[in-house]
């Protein structure tokens, strides 16, 4: 009998006062007993909608029935066939709108917790078992990914499934690209992506850190290197600024700066070299994930106030709803419909303050989402010592501006066919370098697709 | 882990590695820069190439120890190894199809300027050298300039050897004396470059500057290193680190090298601190 409880079993969560101090993981994960609870709620729909809200089709109601009968192992199993990193995507994978989108129980109360119960397997595999998969026969065939993300990670691990010798180049100088760089700690805990690599490296993945294709070697470089195939996920890194004046003052940067020196360089350590901004108060413009990611970095590092400062309305942000409440929750103060015109300096060219002026929605404009017009005459001052600019990025032009033959759209996108090949012969790509700045499971998803295509492609030469 | 293999002191706080990495040598060219990391908790610090044995596989850096990590930088020694170590990183200099040039390097610059000056001869440019330094005993590369320039002008401040005064002096005469340079290549402290442009500006000859700001990737990922040059907001790593440098807002750069000044000063000063306990304890 289904468990018909029209709510989710809550997940645990550290306080969040406590929480907005620490950088260690904000939500705790289910028990086995709360994720048994959970898996009852699942109806095992003969046509099950979850499994096509996700991007790399996940056996979800397969999955769920055995969490519910406690056989954790087998539960890892069905998911990891098509997924490689569930401990990842459980995490941070936007599961309202795929996934639990269609979930039959959504349609009165909420749907199964799917991400939660992912999690929960995916931890309790790799805090109980964490067995190393085994490397399968190599069947000589060298693939070259670049960069090491969700996509690169993703398809070189379906590709080494399938015998390929597979080597990955990271221009950083740890593996995991967004996943270790942007994402911070307590959504993400590095030991976990640091597993995942672990794991990529049993089954023979070649992984070469600090080499940054398009300087280091180019494309035509790896093919002469004997790669038959190149998959390029090298994502999208290119900060955004605004370009309004006070943008080089002291006390402005990308997000993508601030979550670096705090993610990958541990600037919120002790230990670490690296410095970072410790500020009084916090201005982020932007309302995506990136953004909550940094206000809640800052508010970790000491800031007494951090705002959200976001152009159009609350219902227009991007971010999770998930993220925008935790960030609530930890302090963090919202100012919508506000958006900054200049930041001012004081006579040391810091920051000292940001001027906003108040928007009004008017018509809606390409993206659908209503079009935020000025307020004439609405300027007010924010006080802050920081900004950190959280406006979206966009691929990094290194490897089109050094590879001969790769095009891309306007946007610095990489063109790619059906079959995930870009306008060079045997070099694919996905993720954030082909679709701009999107998610960790579509990258996931894209990476798969890549490598089902390099496959097909091989065997047909 | 790339391994020192030759180390020297060239004068009291400068010292020259020569490091085994044998990717950045096959490619490294003058005017690009390497970043390193010294070890786990370590910061990425850029450094522009100072010389490459693409045969030995080694890439040579010569560094001031001025700041946290390019101390402990300074303290590792042959045989030891450095954990991370990327490049060549930035655009080269722009060296083909000039005639005369004159490379100027002020202090520890003068070991970037040094391959440029080089790679300018070998192209087949006639090339005139100014370096400056403070005083005598920190002159570095004095024989290495010798042997690629054309014409080679030793300046110091205090005048304890070669001329006396700054590096703008002698450029201003050869300036106002009617030479034409295809190209003037600064390298070295802000100020300096700040005035060779000042310099040059009034007789139009196209000056570039290599530019060192703070950095963390390296790759056109962060932006902390970005600079206006003629109005555009321009990112080192990826676009430099040499710009034309007389559109480079030089004010807002050395505001923006002293984000994290406080900082480093707070270190050393505990770092000092600590030194003096421990000697302390070990006195009594």
């Amino acid at each position: 009998m289904a468990n018909m409880t029209l709510t989710k079993t809550p997940m645990p969560e550290q306080d969040p006062q406590v929480r907005a101090h620490n950088f260690k993981e904000v939500a705790l994960g289910y028990t086995a007993e709360m994720a048994m609870e959970e898996a009852g709620r699942c109806l095992h729909c003969k046509n099950p909608k979850c499994v096509e809200g996700c991007p790399v089709n996940v056996r979800i109601p397969e999955f769920i029935s055995k969490v519910a009968e406690g056989d954790f192992k087998a539960a890892y199993e069905i998911i990891t066939s098509t997924n490689a990193l569930p401990a990842l995507s459980g995490r941070v994978c936007p599961q309202e709108s795929q996934c639990e989108s269609k979930c039959v129980r959504g349609i009165k109360g909420e749907p199964v917790a799917i991400g939660r119960l992912e999690r929960f397997v995916a931890d309790w595999y790799r805090e109980n078992i964490n067995a190393m998969p085994e490397k399968v026969p190599s069947n000589g065939i060298k693939v070259a990914v670049v960069g090491s993300g969700p996509a690169g990670l993703t398809c070189a691990s379906d590709l080494a499934k399938k015998g390929y010798q597979v080597s990955i180049f990271e221009a950083l100088h740890t593996a995991g690209g967004v996943l270790v760089y942007g994402i911070p700690e307590f959504r993400l805990p590095k030991a976990i992506v640091a597993n995942e690599v672990k794991k990529l490296e049993a089954e023979g993945v070649e992984i070469m850190t600090n080499m940054v294709i398009g300087r280091v070697l180019t494309i035509d470089e790896l093919f002469e290197m004997g790669f038959k195939a190149v998959f390029v996920g090298s994502g999208a890194g290119l900060p955004m600024f605004m370009n309004i004046p006070g943008e080089s003052l002291k006390g402005v940067l990308s997000a993508n700066e601030y979550l670096t020196r705090t993610n990958l360089m541990k600037a919120y350590t002790e230990q670490a070299d690296t410095p970072i901004i410790h500020s009084e108060a916090v201005a982020v413009v932007g309302g995506g994930n990136v953004a909550m990611d940094a206000a809640r970095c800052a508010m970790r590092l000491g800031a007494g106030h951090v705002y959200i400062v976001y152009r159009r309305g609350e219902a227009e942000m991007p971010a999770r709803l998930e993220e925008q409440h935790h960030a609530k929750q930890e302090g963090i103060e919202f100012k919508t419909l506000c958006n900054p015109v200049e930041i001012v300096g004081d006579e040391t060219g810091r920051v000292c303050g940001m001027k906003c002026i108040r928007m009004e929605l008017g018509e809606p404009d390409a993206s659908g989402r209503r079009r935020p017009v000025p307020v004439e005459g609405s300027e007010f001052m924010l006080d802050v010592d920081t900004v950190i600019m959280a406006l979206g990025t966009s691929p990094n032009p290194l490897l089109r501006t050094t590879t001969p033959g790769l095009e891309t759209n306007r946007k610095g996108c990489l063109i790619v066919n059906e079959n995930e090949m870009t306008t060079r012969d045997g070099v694919f790509a996905g993720g954030d370098a082909v679709t701009g700045a999107a998610t960790v499971i579509l990258a996931m998803g894209a990476g798969k697709k890549g490598a089902a295509a390099i496959d097909a492609y091989l065997q047909n030469k | 882990m790339y391994k020192i293999v030759r180390k020297k002191e060239l004068n009291p706080t400068v010292t020259l590695m020569e490091v085994e990495a044998p990717f950045v040598a096959k490619k490294a060219k003058a005017g690009q820069f390497i970043i390193f990391r010294i070890d786990e908790q370590g910061e990425r610090v850029p450094l522009t190439i100072a010389g490459y044995d693409r045969e030995k596989g080694t890439v040579t850096i010569i560094f001031q120890k001025v700041g946290f990590s390019t101390i402990a930088l300074g303290e590792l020694n042959e045989g030891d190894y450095i954990r991370d170590f990327v490049g060549p990183l930035g655009k080269p200099s722009e060296v083909e199809g000039k005639k005369k040039v004159c490379v100027i390097g002020g202090g520890v610059g003068c070991a970037i300027a040094l391959p440029s000056a080089a790679a300018f001869k070998e192209a087949g440019a006639e090339v005139t050298v100014i370096v400056g330094f403070r005083s005598k005993d920190i002159v570095i590369l004095e024989d290495e300039f010798k042997a690629v320039a054309d014409r080679f002008i030793m300046m110091t401040d205090d005048g304890s050897y070669g001329r006396h005064g700054l590096v703008t002096q002698p450029l201003q005469e050869l300036l106002e004396a009617g030479e034409k340079f295809d190209e003037v290549l600064a390298i070295g402290p802000v100020p300096m470059m700040k005035f060779v442009c000042k310099t040059t500006e009034p007789f139009g000859v196209y000056t570039v500057v290599s530019l060192n700001p703070i950095m963390v990737d390296g790759t056109g990922m962060c932006g902390g290193c970005r600079v206006t040059v003629g109005g555009e907001t321009k990112f080192a790593c990826v676009d430099g680190p040499e710009f034309d440098g007389h559109k480079v807002d030089f004010a807002e750069l050395s505001s923006r090298n002293g984000i994290y000044r406080d900082r480093e000063a707070e270190v050393k000063k505990d770092h000092a601190c600590r030194i003096e306990a421990m000697g302390k304890t070990l006195i009594q």
